[in-house]
C-alpha cells in the first residue's frame, strides 16, 4: 500500500535538510572555523612570534588542538535541536534503522561544521609558520581524525541529549575519548616532520575510523532510545 | 471487548506502565479494529500521553503485550503500521512548510497517490507552502502536522490531543480526517480531555482513572 522510504532516499532527505538548515543559519556555521582561527592567532601572539619555536614545536599540535576544541564546541547541537522540536521522536518511529539515521546525521554535521574548518587549516598553518611540506600530512591526519572525533562525539551527544542542559558534561565525557585520536593525529605529523614514516599511525587512524563508523552509530542510537524513553 | 475473526489492528493485553515504581496506568486490555476509533479519555496526568508513547514504542511497557495486526509488536512492524502525532510538531523553524513535509515524507514514506500540495489543501494550509515554519502559529503548525499524518502510509493513527490549539474549523477538520481514514480501513487512537466533539464514527471509549 505504501512506498516505504529506502536507505538512500532517507539519507538524501536528511542531508538535504541539514544543508538547507546550515545555509539558512550560515552565520552560525562559520563559528567553529572562527573559533579555531582565534585560538591559533592567540597562540601565535602569546608565543611572541618566536618563529623557530612555532614552526618546530607548536604548529601541528596547536592546529590539531584548535580543530578538536572547535569540534567540541559544536557537538551539543548534534541532536539537541532535533530532540527539542520532536524530530527525534519521528526518527524513532520511522521505518528505518535508527543507527543509519544517526550515521547520516553525524556525517551531515561533520560536513557542515568540520569541513569549513579544514578549509581554513592552510591559513592557520601560515600563521604558525608550518612548513608547507608538512601540510599534506597534517591535512591527511585531520581528514582521518575529525570523522572519528565526530563519531565519538555523537555517542556523547546522544548520551546527554536527555538532559536539559549538558554544558560541561559533554566536554568531560568526550575529552578522554578524544585523547588517543589527538595523540595519533599530532604524533604522525611530528613523525613525518622528523623524516620518519607516518604510515603506521595513519593506518591505525584509518582502522579507528572504520571501527568507529560501524560501532558509534549503534551506540549513539541505543543512547537516543534510552534518552527518549 | 469484542472478539472478531480477523486480528484487530491493535490489541493490548495486560498493558501496564510504572514510573519509579509508581504505577501510571494499567493493566489495560483493549483492541482497535480497522474502521474503528478508540477515544482515550481522562483528566490531566492520568497517563494518556504515556499510554500512546508506550503503544508507539517510544516507551517500554513494564508488563503486558502489544499486538499489531495480530503479531507481537516489533519495531519494524510498528514503524510501518503506526503514525504518531505528539505534542511536539517536529518542524524545523528555518525550513518552509513544503521542505519540512518533504523531509518527513522522506523519513516515513508517502501514501500512494497522495501529494504534499493536496494534503496542505485539505488541512487548509494551501498558500503557506513557502512560509518558514517559524512564522506559523501553534494552530497552523498543528495543521501542518495533520498534513504529515494525512500523507503517512501507516494504517494506525495515534493522536495525542489532536484538537489542542485548533479552532472550531480545525476540530471539524480532524474529525473529517479521522472519518475518511477509518473509511479507508484505518484505525485511530485519540486522546482528549473529553470536552471536544468526538468524530462521527464507530468509537470505543477507554476511560483512564485518576489513581495516578
Amino acid at each position: 500500500m505504501s512506498a516505504a522510504p529506502g536507505l538512500r532516499q532517507s539519507a538524501r532527505a536528511l542531508l538535504l535538510r541539514d544543508l538547507r538548515l546550515v545555509w539558512r543559519r550560515r552565520g552560525d556555521a562559520l563559528q567553529p572555523a572562527l573559533f579555531a582561527l582565534l585560538v591559533v592567532v592567540m597562540f601565535a601572539l602569546a608565543m611572541g612570534g618566536g618563529r623557530e619555536i612555532l614552526r618546530d614545536h607548536v604548529a601541528p599540535y596547536a592546529i590539531w588542538v584548535a580543530v578538536l576544541l572547535a569540534g567540541l564546541l559544536s557537538l551539543d547541537s548534534l541532536f539537541r535541536g532535533d530532540a527539542e522540536d520532536g524530530s527525534l521522536e519521528q526518527w524513532l518511529l520511522a521505518p528505518l534503522p535508527l543507527p543509519w539515521l544517526v550515521a547520516v546525521r553525524t556525517f551531515g554535521h561533520w560536513l557542515t561544521t568540520t569541513v569549513p574548518l579544514l578549509l581554513v587549516v592552510p591559513v592557520l598553518g601560515e600563521f604558525l609558520y608550518l612548513p608547507r611540506a608538512q601540510l599534506p600530512v597534517l591535512m591527511l591526519t585531520l581528514l582521518l581524525g575529525t570523522p572519528i572525533l565526530s563519531l565519538l562525539g555523537a555517542v556523547v551527544a546522544a548520551l546527554t541529549v536527555g538532559l536539559k542542559r549538558s554544558g560541561i558534561l559533554v566536554a568531560l565525557l568526550a575529552l578522554p575519548l578524544y585523547v588517543p585520536v589527538l595523540v595519533f593525529g599530532a604524533g604522525s605529523v611530528a613523525a613525518a616532520a622528523q623524516g620518519l614514516d607516518p604510515t603506521g599511525a595513519l593506518l591505525l587512524m584509518g582502522a579507528g575510523l572504520v571501527a568507529s563508523a560501524v560501532l558509534a552509530p549503534l551506540a549513539a542510537a541505543a543512547a537516543i532510545r534510552i534518552a527518549q524513553g | 471487548m469484542t472478539d472478531t475473526a480477523h486480528a484487530p489492528l491493535l490489541a493490548a493485553h495486560g498493558l501496564a506502565f510504572a514510573r519509579n515504581e509508581e504505577p501510571v496506568f494499567g493493566p489495560l486490555d483493549f483492541a482497535v479494529d480497522a474502521g474503528e476509533a478508540l477515544l482515550v479519555q481522562g483528566g490531566n496526568g492520568v497517563g494518556k500521553t504515556t499510554l500512546l508513547r508506550v503503544l508507539a514504542g517510544l516507551l517500554r511497557a513494564d508488563a503486558g503485550q502489544v499486538l499489531v495486526q495480530g503479531k507481537p509488536a516489533s519495531p519494524e512492524l510498528r514503524a510501518r503500521a503506526v503514525a504518531y502525532l505528539g505534542h511536539l510538531p517536529a518542524l524545523k523553524g528555518e525550513l518552509t512548510v513544503l521542505e519540512n513535509l518533504r523531509f518527513l515524507c522522506g523519513l516515513h514514506g508517502r501514501r500512494e497517490g497522495q501529494q504534499i500540495e493536496a494534503a496542505l489543501e485539505i488541512t487548509g494550509m494551501a498558500g503557506y507552502e513557502d512560509a518558514p515554519a517559524r512564522q506559523l502559529s501553534a494552530g497552523q503548525k498543528k495543521r501542518v502536522t495533520l498534513a504529515r499524518l494525512w500523507l503517512s502510509p501507516a494504517p494506525l493513527w495515534l493522536l495525542d490531543e489532536p484538537y489542542a490549539n485548533l479552532d472550531l474549523d480545525g476540530i471539524n477538520l480532524v474529525n473529517r480526517m479521522i472519518s475518511a481514514h477509518l473509511r479507508d480501513g484505518g484505525a485511530a487512537l485519540v486522546t482528549t480531555h473529553g470536552a471536544y466533539a468526538a468524530p462521527p464514527v464507530r468509537t470505543r471509549m477507554l476511560l483512564l482513572g485518576g489513581q495516578a
